[in-house]
């Protein structure tokens, strides 16, 4: 096979290359294209849907393009987040893959200049029931995201694990990560200044990830995998815990023109991007690279993935305090180029030109492809496998929906990370429906990561609002007010009329949402070709978003809080229905049915509403009533709360109401003349008390069963 | 001269590693395991081994809860 | 009260440690490569992974500079608050008798821990009396207190066991549920839960601020 088709490029991208080098590319040359119009790095079938999200917004500070974005949150600072994907390394080697991928997003937060604050992770694995290698990758994924994130000190806050059949080869890890910046010390990757020395600092480099970028994201996973093995990336966080420190310090002492980390395609990427942002060129000399392994080659050590490396653009002037800064932190730091006006990457080994490329045939002429949707003219996906026995009557049906992998108690995996590291922690996991971290000029932040692919499959269009809509509900349970979202956009073949068409109807549900609610996308990531012999994977964009509120001593709680608070139902446009909801996945349904419609402009009240409740103290308590439905979000706050609750709704309650699924619904507790404010949107269905979650006419089961169903349903699947 | 340094956990100490090895090897078909232990190999290039003892009580091992074992006599690796 | 908190490369709960102290006293950080204490009339070495957890947990950070002039500090009777990975540093450098093993479990636990105060008579325990429950968060993957029985029995003469687990609560598997213990003379208690994570209502309990702000 031709060297190039080897290394995923398409014969008419090699020949655009030739075209554009004006001969044929040596073997550095063709490496460092390889990566660069990869999928993973080149965005090649994403980038033009990307530009229909909106990313203005007056609190917007940094928007996409950048290591990661930033909003403002007042008192001259603000908050910088991404979420990343590592979903094809964590399949071949979970533990590191999901360990790295927190490393990734970590660095990519404090090469913008935050200090990170706060990480959060999405998971999605196979039925852990039947699979022992989906419990292995989500045994090893959990205890790889602890690994990292613990060893460096920084909060694992929140997050959230699905379990679906599509997911079973190929498994899903999306991290994000929150920082906090003052904003005028936000540093930018454009390198600039003719003459200025490039300085990488960090770890040696070996040969970690060789080829990884472009062998891994850019195709199916066959039966080969085992092969790609040697190239996973190790992560070290005790090497990332001084390199953090390292890059705040030269921040704080005003020592760098330029600050980049090295991720997918290492120096490649890195050194191309900040020279096309700052429309300049490189020169690098590989021979200066400290290396960890001997006889590397030049283009091994463009492409190495080795971890913990950052890039920074020094005045000459400058360089002895920059590496005096890093001896400091016991951080490699070498001089290896230098900023040029050339507007190409020439690459040396000692004095011998190896490779030269111009930049802007690297990043901004790299291809880009337009979609080709269509709807899939048969199902895509497999019903899931009936696991509810017949004729349940309600309680035994919440009972088994409680117990479900997707519903239980998610205890086993975040007890095994730190949420309580850097003393911000106002809201733990399972305390309320966003975590909640202070500020230290007295205001709080809240944030949440949230997605549900099953339901994106049955409608992407409508399933990616309700991503979108989750997120700002659950900020608003905590008393938040969102300021910006960044999304992971998880799928399959994109080269598939079908996945293309999820993507594009994806999209446009993602950018209309966000429109709506008034909340700027600030940057993200694309994740395509997870699919394998056993199909795609859902349609999976996952959302992650950030909002503020003013008192952390009033951030809301997910559980009842008091015996004779009345239970009441806050509600717009809410139309709960059996399509994609837990129930019909646990009976076997087809994916098929309709979304309930969302009136976007209805529910952003709401959730204003909502937000106002929980701020003012006069809700108590305030869940959004999400997977599972109705019922399980009455037993999640019972839980919760350690109380029961005796609810009646006054007539006959049904299927649709207890366990239907859709936007527009949040169960609250409150005291009675609280609720006043509401109005008719509040509607009185109960009180908090006793010790069981009693539903007139419909079911009446003990707290106590209720939390042993819940404790066990995913912990008992598990070691 | 090239050194290696084996250290175990102290008998009489649980050992949750090696049990948790003792436990999986069975699973995957490997009958009759039993007294398994897991523990760390530390190698090293050394130009007087008859410091290694010192070496090992001082830094590489915890005489409280690990013993060591020093093997050694090749020609330095590199 | 002067406090000095101990930073190594890899610390990461130093940072909680200074806020902590600085609710009832004065604290600055002690890096690891200096040997000046600063004259602090108190010593916090703190929680987090101190290089990287290599070889044996604290077996590194031990020999650091500074821990030269906290071991003399510590003999001649100066007050030391080992934290969690502070903790396993003071056991490796011998100020504190035993050692901390990997967890039963094998896995790292975050997790509200009940611990009963055994020694209320020490300096950093007077401020509680004896019996009273503290709620601290503990979080760690390798606090599995070990010593041998005899040296466990003679600490228990010696009043030397300061905190236990309430029943229930440990999930380290710690002999005796011990989970903090001091040196003979009792200037210096080594604990795996975190004192400084509570703190402040509004990030969890308060109960921590008894043992940090006791001595002060």
């Amino acid at each position: 096979m031709a060297r190039h088709r080897e290394l995923g490029l398409t014969d008419a991208e090699y020949e655009l290359i030739v075209v554009k080098l004006e001969r044929e590319p040596n073997e550095v040359e063709l490496a460092v294209f390889s990566l660069m119009w990869s999928e993973h790095c080149g965005y090649k079938h994403s980038r033009r849907l990307l530009r229909t999200l909106p990313t203005e917004g007056p609190k917007l500070i940094l928007g996409p393009g950048e290591n990661a974005g930033a909003v403002a949150i007042g008192d001259g600072l603000a908050c910088a987040f991404k979420v990343e994907s590592h979903n094809h390394p964590s399949a071949v080697e979970p533990f590191q893959g999901a360990a790295t991928g927190v490393g990734g997003i970590l660095r990519d937060v404090f090469a913008i200049g935050a200090r990170p604050i706060a990480i959060l992770d999405s998971l999605r694995f196979g039925e852990v029931a039947g699979s022992p290698r989906s419990r292995y990758l989500l045994e090893h994924a959990v205890a790889g995201i602890g690994h990292y994130g613990n060893s460096i000190g920084v909060a694992t806050v929140g997050g959230e694990i699905y379990f679906e059949g599509p997911y079973e080869q190929n498994c899903l890890i999306n991290a994000m990560c929150v920082g906090l910046i003052e904003t005028d010390k936000l540093i930018r990757s454009a390198a600039a200044g003719v003459g200025n020395v490039v300085v990488l600092f960090g770890a040696r480099t070996g040969r970690d990830g060789i080829g990884g970028a472009s062998v891994l994201a850019s195709a199916e996973l066959g039966d080969a995998d085992a092969d790609k093995r040697p190239t996973v990336q190790i992560g070290d966080p005790f090497e990332e815990k001084k390199l953090l420190e390292c890059s705040l310090e030269l921040l704080d002492e005003g020592l760098l023109v330029a600050l980049q980390d090295l991720g997918a395609a290492g120096l490649t990427s890195s050194s191309a991007e900040m020279a096309a942002k700052g429309e300049v060129g490189i020169d690098l000399d590989v021979r200066r690279v400290p290396l960890r392994e001997a006889d590397m080659e030049p283009f091994e050590i463009m492409i190495s993935e080795s971890q913990e490396r950052m890039l920074c653009v020094v005045e000459p002037e400058r360089v002895t305090a920059v590496l005096a800064v890093c001896d400091k932190w016991e951080v490699n730091a070498t001089a290896i180029g230098e900023v040029t006006g050339s507007g190409r990457l020439r690459v040396f080994d000692d004095g011998d030109l190896v490779g030269d490329l111009p930049v802007g045939a690297l990043v901004d002429e790299c291809p880009a492809y337009d979609l080709e949707p269509a709807p899939p003219a048969i199902p895509i996906y497999p019903p899931p496998p009936r696991v509810l026995g017949e004729g349940l009557d309600a309680g035994a049906t919440l009972l088994a929906l409680l117990g479900s992998a997707n519903l239980a108690s998610r205890r086993w995996a975040f007890e095994q990370y730190d949420c309580i590291v850097g003393s911000r922690t106002v809201r733990r996991p399972g305390q309320s429906d966003a975590a909640v971290l202070r500020l230290d000029g007295g205001g709080a932040l809240a944030v949440s990561i949230d997605g549900n692919g099953r339901r994106v499959a049955v409608d992407p269009y409508r399933g990616a609002v309700e991503a979108v809509l989750e997120c700002s509900a659950n900020l608003a349970c905590a008393g938040a007010e969102p300021l910006g979202l960044t999304n992971c956009l998880n799928f399959g073949n994109p080269e598939k009329p079908h996945i293309a068409w999820q993507l594009t109807r994806a999209v446009a549900g993602l950018g209309d949402a966000c429109r709506a609610l008034g909340v700027p996308v600030v940057g993200g990531n694309v994740s395509l070709y997870n699919e394998g012999g056993g199909g795609p994977i859902y349609p999976t964009p996952v959302v992650g978003m950030v909002g503020e509120l003013p008192d952390p001593a009033r951030a809301g709680r997910l559980g009842f809080a008091q015996e004779g608070d009345v239970v009441a139902l806050i509600a717009a446009g809410w139309s709960p229905a059996a399509a994609g909801s837990e129930l019909a996945k646990l009976r076997g349904e087809a994916l098929e049915g309709e979304l309930p419609a969302a009136e976007l402009g209805e529910l952003r009240a709401l959730h204003a509403a909502v937000r106002q409740g929980v701020r003012s103290g006069a809700l108590r308590s305030a869940h959004d009533v999400a997977e599972g439905g109705l019922a399980v979000a009455l037993a999640e706050c019972s839980l919760a709360g350690g109380l029961g609750a005796s609810i009646d709704f006054g007539a006959p309650a049904g299927e649709a109401l207890l366990f239907g699924e859709g936007p527009g619904a949040f169960v609250v507790s409150a005291a009675r003349e609280a609720l006043a404010r509401f109005g008719s949107a509040a509607r009185v269905v109960g009180t908090v008390g006793g010790d069981a979650l009693r539903i007139e006419g419909v079911l009446d089961v003990p707290v106590a069963e209720l939390a042993r169903v819940h404790a066990g349903g995913l912990a008992d699947l598990l070691r | 001269m090239r050194a290696r340094v084996l250290i175990r956990p102290k008998a009489g100490i649980l050992d949750p590693q090696g049990q948790a090895v003792e436990r999986a090897l069975p699973a995957l078909g490997f009958g009759g395991v039993s007294h398994v232990h897991v523990g760390r190999l530390v190698e090293l290039d050394v130009e007087d081994p008859a410091r290694l003892p010192e070496m090992c009580e001082r830094l590489l091992a915890n005489p409280l809860i690990e013993d060591y074992e020093i093997l050694s006599g090749e020609v330095s690796a590199r | 009260m002067r406090f000095g908190v101990v930073r190594f490369p890899g610390s990461c709960d130093e940072v909680d440690a200074l806020l902590a102290a600085r609710l009832v006293g004065e604290a600055e950080i002690l890096w690891h490569g200096d040997t000046d204490l600063k004259g602090v009339d108190a010593v916090i070495v703190p929680g987090g992974f101190s290089y990287g957890d290599y070889l044996r947990v604290g077996a590194i950070a031990r020999f650091a500079p500074v821990m030269g002039e906290v071991e003399r500090f510590a003999r001649h009777g100066g007050l030391v608050l080992g934290i969690c990975n502070g903790f396993q540093v003071l056991c490796e450098a011998g100020l504190l008798p035993g050692a901390l093993l990997p967890n039963t479990s094998l896995r790292f636990v975050c997790r509200q821990v009940d611990l009963e105060v055994v020694n209320a008579d020490i300096p950093w325990t007077r401020a509680c009396s004896a019996g009273e429950r503290l709620s601290i968060p503990a979080k760690h993957t390798t606090g599995r207190y070990y010593a041998p029985d005899p040296v466990l029995d003679e600490m228990e003469a010696n009043d030397q066991v300061v905190l236990r687990y309430a029943p229930g609560s440990s999930f380290n598997g710690s002999a005796r549920d011990i989970a903090g213990v001091c040196n003979a003379a009792g200037n210096v208690l080594g604990l795996m839960p975190h004192p400084e994570h509570a703190v402040d209502v509004l990030t969890g309990s308060v109960d921590g601020l008894k043992l940090i702000g006791a001595a002060a």
